[in-house]
């Protein structure tokens, strides 16, 4: 760890493994990433330090991922809506992206994530969004308005159970649950 | 309407209070505190439809707070009586309760990590809970337990602290995770799982590579008879002047040949050593229990895999939602291969559109039954081919190996054969398969049976050439055997004419004539087939994929079109040849790994240097695949693979182990009439005579075969058992299919129906309406909120004229957010925690938002 005075304390270090999916050394190269996106200046703090979204997102692991603003967003806790990261949201976020971490933790975060507009449900609006992501940002890959309508109007029809127009978090939890691959591709390792 | 939130917002706290008295007693609970939070969320399009309602309810809703705390200032006289009947009492009630709230405590620890909260609360909660638990653990217990329970309580504080440790160490122990796991940035889980595999593979063999090694090789080389002193250790004469020879030695014979890598070298004597370390009952209890092993761990594997798929694959009800919910892989990191996932999803989005729209168009069944026909009539042609020409060019090679002077190439015919088979014959299979036009998931499928069909018809079609090769050998070796009698008997005789005072001095171990020994030569053979198909492996990936790469890159510079996007462009990782191609060779390392024992040694080797050399290569010189498939579903599918291989491969050798004589002057079995009969000469010798009378009664066919009915009839059970469990699964299913659909209909009648009838049946029969439409208009005011809370702040929000005379049940208020999926179902959930008539004024069909 560079033994450098940066170093988690370790009963600080023994909660954070109570309180996430994390191991000892995971929670260790966490730090040692983290600090890396940290100005120097602010090493010797980093447990309070806060890391803007535009570092974040230049991560490796997050970097071709095209929910990395959402993911930003979601775990972050920042008060002033920056989106910026501490030590703690990170170690959240890596958390939930964990092998070890249950489907219905995963599952409740891949809601918030999709949820663009944070009201809580999954709309069409969200959807559309969701699309776009999914599909890429280049012209040829994308889908036209009725293939889209198409899709999301397929979409609602299977998980939307009280017809309400959107999805909620439950309806969202009842489809992850039978899904057999979600666990094993919701996941980021540092 | 700030004013009126911030009312309501006491007023739940009044109710969580009381919640907590009642049950928390001590300190806040924190899942009423999480229900706060939840609350607070949601607080917004409640409190608006709550201005929605009318200023008389506001007056309900004053009583009602005054109503509770009344109810309040009695829970508290309560306690306070109780606290004093308690310190005069000191129960023993108490006690249990004050342990079941450090129960409750330490399972709050151990599943705080489950919670969708923020790190910081989760830390004050975590530090409240402990503080909680510190502080009433050391006051349980009394008397005599007292310390017996301290005790217990800080061995289980250290066996949680050193199974946390234990974890941290296994997960240090596992190699090649980060090299793993830059791959798995670059190519997704796929590629990656084939590693991953790689590695379990290599995990299996270093533990048989340590059984072999520590059981077998070890005690024979520091214990057994040294080299060189009987014959079966000894190069014979006529070999001695090459066995030196590289050439000699590449060919496994030789020095190699008459070494413990082999079969051959190990000495039937039944003890050897100091520690009479009965060596034939451990090659043959090794020999057994590498497949033993083998299978255990490959079920258990296989086992584990199909616990952790909890979903029913097969579901269709769910196509679109998975292909957008669950189709982005967040491991990919390397911004080309996500380009190609953004590919592939617009692709299978339109594709399941297109499905959708026309599933049941087909334009010429005809013609594509026709081309399938023709492929697969093709496919068994060139398997029949492969297979006769792999058994023509091992006989050939018998008569090679009869003939003096062979070159290299004849001696080497049959791996290279087989190796160039392994290499055409599935390129050859996919330009076939491009006839039958299949979904490439399925096609995958077949190319992989037909891959192993192939390979399977190759290993079988050279063991038969082998057995016959071996027959052979026995034959031969009868008339040696009898030689080899003549000529020592001679010896010994024309000595003893001789000279009948001394002994005769020795013969030298290289001069005596000797058997063929059929097992060695089996060994060899298998050996060299492993070796040369490590060495195809390696130049394949060196020419086709790394030499390629580079031609691709650098001469693009200078070449009349683009190299890399047309016609060479970078090779792909073929995920599914690689692993069958480690499947196939691990059936053959158990196959020959009773003939050879170091042959586990050599695969060991050959795992850990493909493992750094496909890593580098594969980042070196390979591109994601166009489409990127997910692993989950396959992993079994493999794992079944390897699980046939498995059998397969122990077919052969158990053949040989007992029906077959072993050599007469070679391998730790020489001299008895069948390899398993060292089991019944150990149970004779060494064991004490009752033991063996019992062998004999279990042995004997009037116990087996009931055993094997038993064995039966209890598969067949279970197999029943299983069966109805499936139709009970599947009863179920159609079960919630069907609700799902009356929901639906439900829905859309509503929906249809007249909105002005329903407003006077509203009017009329308020309390009527069951939680259909309660949970109706809950939905949409606050969508998306879960469900428990939602139903609670309903009640605690916009009490009815219904709620003034029941109070909220502390149950909503302290019941954990988690709702499961049956909470979504209407009508069902709600009925119990929303009063009545909840909302007169709200229509049905009108959001009030």
């Amino acid at each position: 760890m560079g033994g450098s005075a940066s170093s988690v304390p370790p009963d600080l270090l023994g909660e954070y493994q109570e309180l996430t999916f994390l191991t000892k050394q995971e929670i260790l190269i966490a730090h040692k990433r983290f600090s890396e996106l940290v100005p120097k200046e602010e090493r010797d703090q980093i447990l309070s330090a806060r890391v803007p979204k535009d570092k974040v997102v230049t991560l490796p692991e997050l970097r071709a991922n095209p929910f990395q603003h959402r993911i930003c967003r979601v775990f972050s806790t920042a008060e002033d809506g920056d989106d910026s990261l501490s030590f703690e949201d990170f170690l959240d976020m890596l958390s939930v992206f964990s092998d070890a971490a249950t489907s219905e933790i995963k599952s409740h975060y891949a809601f918030r994530i999709f949820d663009f507009d944070d009201d809580g449900t999954l709309d069409r609006k969200d959807l559309e969004n969701l699309v776009n992501c999914l599909t890429g940002d280049a012209d040829g890959t994308r889908l036209s308005t009725s293939e889209m309508d198409q899709l999301i109007q397929n979409i609602l029809e299977e998980s939307d159970i009280d017809k309400d127009g959107t999805i909620n978090l439950s309806e969202f939890q009842h489809v992850i649950s039978r899904s057999p691959d979600f666990a094993s591709s919701f996941k980021i390792v540092l | 309407m700030k004013v009126k939130a911030k009312y309501l917002k006491t007023y739940q706290n009044f109710h969580v209070k009381i919640g907590m008295e009642v049950d928390g007693q001590v300190q806040s609970d924190p899942e009423s505190e999480e229900d706060e939070e939840e609350e607070e969320t949601i607080q917004r399009p409640c409190s608006r439809e709550a201005i929605k309602s009318s200023g008389q309810e506001k007056n309900q809703q004053t009583k009602e707070v005054d109503e509770s705390e009344e109810e309040d200032e009695i829970f508290r006289r309560k306690r306070l009586t109780r606290k004093t009947n308690r310190r005069v009492k000191n129960s023993e009630e108490e006690l249990e309760r004050l342990k079941e709230q450090v129960e409750e405590k330490k399972k709050l620890i151990s599943t705080m990590r489950n919670k969708p909260w923020r790190m910081a609360k989760k830390l004050t909660v975590l530090r409240e809970a402990q503080a909680f638990v510190e502080k009433f653990e050391g006051a349980l217990g009394k008397g005599k337990g007292k310390k017996f329970y301290a005790y217990k309580v800080m061995m289980a504080k250290k066996w949680v602290k050193f199974k946390r440790d234990f974890d941290n160490f296994k997960t240090q122990c596992i190699p090649w995770e980060m090299k793993i796991k830059e791959v798995e940035s670059h190519f997704g889980s796929s590629v990656a799982s084939y590693f991953i595999f790689l590695r379990w593979m290599y995990g299996v063999n270093l533990v048989l590579f340590g059984l072999i090694f520590g059981l077998v090789i070890i005690p024979e080389v520091l214990m057994g008879m040294p080299y060189g002193s009987m014959p079966r250790k000894t190069v014979p004469r006529a070999e001695q002047a090459t066995a030196m020879d590289f050439s000699v030695l590449w060919d496994f014979e030789g020095y190699i040949k008459y070494s413990a890598l082999f079969y051959g070298y190990y000495n039937n004597q039944r003890t050897i050593g100091w520690l009479k370390y009965r060596l034939p009952m451990a090659y043959f209890m090794v020999g057994i229990s590498v497949f033993g092993y083998s299978l255990v761990v490959v079920i258990r594997t296989m086992a584990r895999n199909a616990n952790e798929s909890t979903g029913d694959g097969d579901d269709n009800d769910f196509i679109f939602s998975w292909k957008m919910f669950t189709s982005w892989d967040y491991l990919i990191g390397n911004p080309e291969t996500a380009d190609n996932k953004f590919a592939s999803i617009t692709t299978s989005f339109k594709e399941s559109i297109v499905d959708e729209q026309e599933s049941n168009k087909d334009e010429n069944i005809h013609l594509r039954r026709f081309l399938r026909v023709l492929a697969n009539v093709l496919i068994i042609c060139c398997l029949c081919g492969s297979g006769y020409l792999i058994y023509f060019v091992v006989k050939r090679s018998q008569t090679f190996s009869k003939m003096q002077n062979i070159g290299w190439y004849e001696r080497n015919e049959v791996e290279i054969v087989m190796s160039l088979l392994g290499m055409f014959c599935p390129p050859l299979f996919e330009t076939i398969a491009a006839l039958e036009n299949y979904h490439p998931r399925i096609g995958l499928k077949w190319q992989l049976g037909r891959i192993f069909a192939l390979f399977l018809g190759n290993l079988y079609t050279f063991l038969l050439a082998l057995m016959d090769d071996v027959n052979e050998k026995l034959t031969e070796e009868d008339v040696i055997k009898n030689i080899t009698h003549w000529t020592l008997l001679n010896y010994y005789n024309s000595s003893a004419v001789n000279n009948s005072t001394f002994s005769p001095p020795p013969i030298d171990p290289a001069d005596v004539p000797r058997g063929p020994c059929w097992e060695t030569t089996v060994g060899i053979e298998f050996v060299r087939l492993t070796v040369s198909d490590i060495l195809v492996t390696y130049i394949t990936i060196l020419v086709g994929d790394f030499l390629r790469a580079c031609f691709v890159r650098f001469m693009n510079y200078c070449w009349c079109w683009d190299l890399e996007a047309g016609f060479p462009s970078y090779a792909e990782f073929d995920i599914s040849g690689n692993v069958l191609g480690l499947i196939f060779n691990q059936g053959m390392i158990w196959m020959g790994s009773f003939y050879a024992p170091g042959l586990v040694g050599i695969n060991v080797l050959r795992l850990l240097t493909s493992m750094y050399f496909q890593c580098w290569a594969v980042m070196s010189s390979n591109v994601p695949h166009e489409r990127v498939f997910k692993a989950s579903k396959s992993n079994n599918f493999y794992m079944g693979l390897l699980l046939l291989i498995l059998f397969l491969s122990l077919l052969p050798v158990a053949y040989t182990i007992m029906s077959l004589p072993p050599s007469f002057d070679c391998g730790p079995f020489s001299g008895k009439k069948k390899m398993s009969d060292v089991i019944q000469e150990t149970i004779e010798l060494d064991f004490p005579a009752f033991v063996a009378k019992i062998f004999s009664y279990v042995a004997n066919p009037g116990l087996i075969i009931p055993a094997i009915l038993l064995m039966v009839l209890a598969i067949y059970y279970l197999n029943a058992v299983a069966e109805a469990y499936q139709h009970a699964n599947a009863e179920l299913k159609k079960k919630m299919q069907v609700q799902r659909e009356e929901e639906k209909n439900k829905r859309n009648n509503k929906a249809t129906t007249n909105l002005a009838t329903q407003d006077l049946e509203d009017f009329l029969t308020p309390s009527a309406k069951s939680g259909d439409t309660k949970s109706d208009s809950t939905n949409k005011n606050s969508p998306g909120a879960k469900e428990g809370s939602m139903a609670k702040n309903s009640n605690a929000a916009c009490p009815g004229r219904g709620a003034t005379m029941v109070p909220p049940p502390h149950v909503t208020i302290t019941q954990p957010p988690r709702q499961s999926i049956k909470a979504s179902s209407p009508g069902q959930a709600r009925s119990g925690t929303s009063p009545q008539g909840l909302r007169p004024g709200t229509r049905k069909g009108q959001p009030c938002n």
